[in-house]
């Protein structure tokens, strides 16, 4: 019975509604958290694992030895090695593909890397217009990690201590 | 038996017998890196240590051996500790550089030490490096890898016959070198990659290409000699990367001969004939089977109808396989032609028609090594057949006795007993006198037929020929044998020979007297298939020799090369030339195909499904482990349309197991092989001693190794090897040089025929007198003729132009 009474002063004084209004209230002005991407944007950890690089040595060489052991670890079968005894005599890859689309973001071939070859970066916006556009190849994933070589370094640095 | 329990289990072994073995036996893994069961043992890795029962400290399990009630524990807490410490020893110097080591994935290092040894290393000084080594073409090397197993040196002396390799030094600078400056040349050499534990000795063509896991492996048969080794093609996208032997005990055991290993090479060749060609007033054109095979056909059948089906010849190689020889027989008979042949590189066929059946080898494989007397006539076994050899070394080294009639005296690698080096054309009468020698031995009172005791009439024996007598009939020094299992074999010199008939015939009388075991050790892969099915001329055909003698005026080529396969390349080249159509089925474009009129592309062994007979008569069928090359197809389908299109029955296959169906009739083959393997004649044919040569020389022309086949002439790694790359030489024995007055490096004119060219010429004291080595089946000596034919020398004068002159 009371409750009764209870409900019907309630729905006749609106308390629900300016309940509701309060929240939408304290939140009109409360800071806010939206960000205005791509101007703006969230900070990210140094390990986000986002569009891939081959690294090279400060000396220009690059890292790869084709060991194949990211191309054996890959889940989803996105990487394609072919390897060849260089002029040099050092074993080194004639193609390095990663198939974008198939790609699934894993980690496990940075993880299996032993020279820090290929590494995940912290881009996550790119695009492809067309289905090949994200078959990337040996000379894109050498420019992706020569463009940003000094926050992949820094980045690495970063986490040196936890791995 | 002992009776000796491993880890709890109880297991009866044989006495003497090794702690390894029993565990092996039990299936009980101990992990091993310088133990081989092929090998001695050395004992030198320390790997195998296990704990046995009142021994106080660890035993070696490869060179203990067990005693009765012995209780031996391989996972204790003594034989891990001592495991672990021994691995840690091994990994102290072992670059810890898996990823860029070709042997990663398939290393028994890596997987022994993640099995058995330590989780992490306490090691912090320096490692020691070794200088590296080149020791050929074939296999690479990276010395600091190496753990000193000694596998390798084991295997160079034991099996290869020479210690090609060996270990220096001791301690921390122990090393595996070669001779200062050597190189590996052992024609045994590739399987030193597969017995290295670690990445020390991989192969060279193979070198980073690929990893083991992304291999698919499919078995194979190898196509180059009459062995039938059993092989594993490992093929990554489509294409073949390597080749390795799959384990066959009766056969090949687990070794393979680095022409089988490295020939896959010339597979991927840019020589490979993608696409069906024409000739079109003198230029090739491209074109569609359809096309091809019509025109093919066409011009066959209107060559047949207006010349007459005589005038057409049909040339098979004995590496083709026995449906392609089955079919090609078939079309030429169903053209009306008997002119089939695939002995390609003989020059005698007067036993046709008189023999019993096909000719083998006359006993199986593994009874070589169980041979007491062994003779070898006419043959480089080395060069022919490398893991035959390797069994009668085997043999030998268990106290056989080897014999030799040849008319070269290199050195297979295995003691020889008795020899007798002679020229080709003195070979029968060498044998004459063994057979004299042995129907003399009082105790083999069995009578000779009168034709051969008339002929033996005035023969004299000599001192070696009663040798090789008494060793064969165990006669010999030691005289230590009753009756020993004695087997006589024909090599290819011999059935190169102008008179392998002869050869053939003595042979026979002589294994027949005293109860030897007679066989040919064929040539071609499929020589022994090709007989079976009946690739010869029949009656009154003609044969690859009388083919090319007296020109057709058509040819239709399977797997030729004319020109190198044939045994008189100038004639080769002269009648294919003077053809008007010669329809070639090949895998290859080349120079000597350059007067064809059509070229079919056909595959070579691994695209196409097919059937090869061993020399022991063992029927081994393999299917396609990749897919033909651009447009080529298999040779028993194209053969199969182009006998659809001449118009011809019996045509009608679906696939290589119905050709084969009807090559054995639906029967089992090994009950077709039984009836038909036979080596013994109908009638004995004429052997005349005294035969008098025109010429003063006569030429010894073995087929060098690497340059039996196509396959193996684009193999670029085989052609790398030493064997090859030295210069073509006319070999000539010193005292020889000396009486024609000829200087050792001098430029001589060698004539054959029509046919001539000019050599360097070589004192090689292995050449008895009135020889001359040159080999065939090379571009050198293509205009040359016979290869155990009469020659020539001339010396140039010092102005004539130092250029290839040709008639």
């Amino acid at each position: 019975m009371i409750n009764k009474i209870r409900e019907l002063f309630s729905s006749f004084m609106l308390l629900e509604l300016v309940k509701g209004m309060a929240l939408t209230g304290r939140y009109f002005f409360a800071r806010k958290i939206t960000v205005q991407f791509p101007e703006e944007r969230t900070p990210m950890s140094p390990r986000f694992r986002g569009l891939h690089a081959l690294r090279r040595y400060p000396n220009g060489e690059e890292r790869c030895i084709a060991c194949k052991l990211c191309e054996a670890v890959c889940p989803a079968l996105a990487i394609t090695i072919e390897s060849e005894q260089r002029e040099d005599n050092t074993r080194r890859t004639t193609r390095y593909d990663i198939d974008l689309t198939k790609c699934i973001f894993c980690g496990f071939c940075e993880e299996s890397c032993p020279v820090d070859s290929i590494v995940e970066t912290r881009i996550f916006d790119y695009h492809g217009e067309k289905r090949g556009d994200l078959l990337y190849t040996k000379p894109m994933l050498l420019a992706v990690g020569d463009k940003y070589e000094a926050q992949i370094a820094a980045d690495r640095a970063t986490d040196a201590k936890y791995r | 038996m002992l009776n000796i329990e491993i880890d709890g289990k109880v297991v009866e072994v044989e006495h003497g017998s090794t702690i390894i073995d029993a565990a092996d036996q039990l299936g009980i893994a101990i992990p091993r890196f310088c133990y081989h069961k092929k090998l001695s043992v050395a004992a030198n890795c320390r790997m195998c240590l296990v704990q046995v029962e009142k021994f106080n400290k660890p035993l070696p399990a490869c060179a203990t051996p067990v005693a009765d009630g012995m209780k031996i524990f391989t996972r204790s807490k003594a034989a891990v500790e001592a495991q672990q410490s021994v691995m840690e020893f091994l990994l102290i110097n072992h670059p810890l550089d898996c990823p860029i080591c070709d042997q990663g994935g398939e290393c028994d290092l890596q997987d022994i030490a993640m099995a058995y040894g330590a989780p992490a290393s306490r090691y912090t000084e320096e490692k020691r490096v070794v200088i590296n080594k080149n020791i050929g073409p074939l296999v690479a090397t990276d010395m600091t890898r190496c753990i000193q197993c000694t596998r390798c040196v084991r295997f160079l002396k034991e099996v290869g016959g020479m210690m090609e390799l060996g270990l220096i030094n001791r301690g921390e600078h122990a090393e595996i070198t070669a001779y200062v400056d050597k190189s590996v040349d052992s024609e045994l050499s590739g399987n030193i990659i597969d017995l290295c534990p670690v990445g020390a000795l991989t192969s060279k063509p193979f070198r980073y290409t690929a990893r083991s896991w992304e291999l698919v492996r499919r078995p194979s048969i190898a196509p180059h000699d009459g062995l039938g080794s059993q092989i594993e093609v490992h093929i990554k996208d489509g294409k073949v990367l390597r080749v390795l032997p799959r384990e066959k005990e009766t056969i090949n055991e687990c070794w393979l001969s680095d022409r089988d290993r490295f020939s896959y090479e010339g597979l991927n060749s840019p020589d490979r004939l993608k696409v069906p060609m024409i000739k079109h007033h003198g230029e090739w054109h491209e074109t569609d089977w359809k096309t091809a095979l019509e025109f093919a056909g066409g011009h066959l059948k209107e060559i047949v109808g207006t010349h007459g089906s005589d005038e057409l010849g049909v040339l098979i190689s004995p590496n083709s396989t026995m449906e392609e020889a089955h079919l090609a027989t078939k079309f030429a008979h169903g053209l009306g032609s008997d002119n089939v042949d695939y002995r390609l590189r003989h020059t005698d066929f007067r036993h046709d028609g008189k023999r019993l059946g096909v000719i083998w080898m006359g006993c199986n494989i593994p009874d070589v090594q169980e041979m007491d007397r062994i003779l070898v006539i006419g043959s480089n076994l080395r060069n022919e057949h490398p893991l035959l050899a390797q069994r009668i070394r085997r043999a030998v080294a268990n106290g056989a006795e080897l014999s030799v009639v040849n008319p070269l005296d290199d050195d297979p690698l295995i003691p020889i007993k008795h020899k007798a080096i002679c020229s080709p054309n003195d070979m029968v009468n060498v044998l004459s006198q063994i057979l004299k020698a042995v129907s003399g031995m009082e105790r083999l009172s069995l009578c000779l037929p009168k034709s051969l005791s008339d002929l033996l009439e005035g023969v004299r024996v000599w001192d070696n020929s009663q040798a090789i007598a008494l060793s064969l009939t165990g006669h010999g020094e030691t005289m230590d044998l009753i009756s020993p299992r004695s087997a006589v074999f024909l090599g290819n010199i011999s059935q190169h020979h102008p008179r392998y008939t002869e050869i053939f015939s003595l042979a026979e009388a002589i294994s027949s007297l005293c109860g030897a075991t007679f066989g040919v050790l064929s040539a071609g892969a499929n020589s022994v298939g090709a007989n079976l099915v009946g690739a010869m001329p029949k009656a009154g055909g003609l044969n690859a020799r009388t083919m090319l003698e007296s020109p057709r005026k058509a040819y239709v080529l399977v797997n030729v090369e004319p020109e190198l396969d044939c045994h008189n390349a100038a004639l080769a080249k002269q009648a294919i030339e003077q053809a008007e159509c010669v329809v070639a089925l090949t895998a290859y474009k080349s120079e000597a195909l350059e007067d064809a009129t059509v070229l079919l592309p056909i595959t070579p062994f691994t695209e196409t499904s097919g059937t090869f007979m061993s020399m022991e008569g063992r029927v081994q069928s393999f299917t396609a482990v990749t897919k033909p090359l651009g447009e080529a197809r298999p040779g028993w389908k194209v053969l199969r349309v182009l006998g659809n299109v001449a118009g011809l029955h019996g045509f009608e296959f679906d696939s290589s197991e119905e050709v084969k169906d009807e090559i054995f009739g639906g029967e089992k083959p090994s009950a077709v092989v039984w009836r038909t393997l036979n080596n013994n004649l109908r009638e004995l044919i004429d052997v005349e001693i005294k035969v008098k040569l025109d010429s003063d020389l006569q030429r010894v022309g073995e087929i060098p190794q690497f340059q039996s086949d196509a396959i193996v002439r684009r193999s670029p790694p085989l052609q790398k090897t030493k064997q090859v790359t030295k210069a073509v030489l006319a070999g000539i024995h010193p005292e020889q040089l000396t009486k024609l007055g000829i200087n050792e490096g001098e430029k001589i004119l060698v004539k054959q025929g029509t046919g001539s060219a000019i050599l360097e010429a070589k004192a090689d004291i292995h050449v008895p007198h009135g020889c001359v080595r040159i080999p065939g089946a090379i571009a050198a000596t293509a205009s040359l003729g016979d290869l155990l034919g009469e020659i020539y020398i001339e010396r140039i004068p010092a102005t004539a132009p130092q250029e290839e002159v040709s008639a």
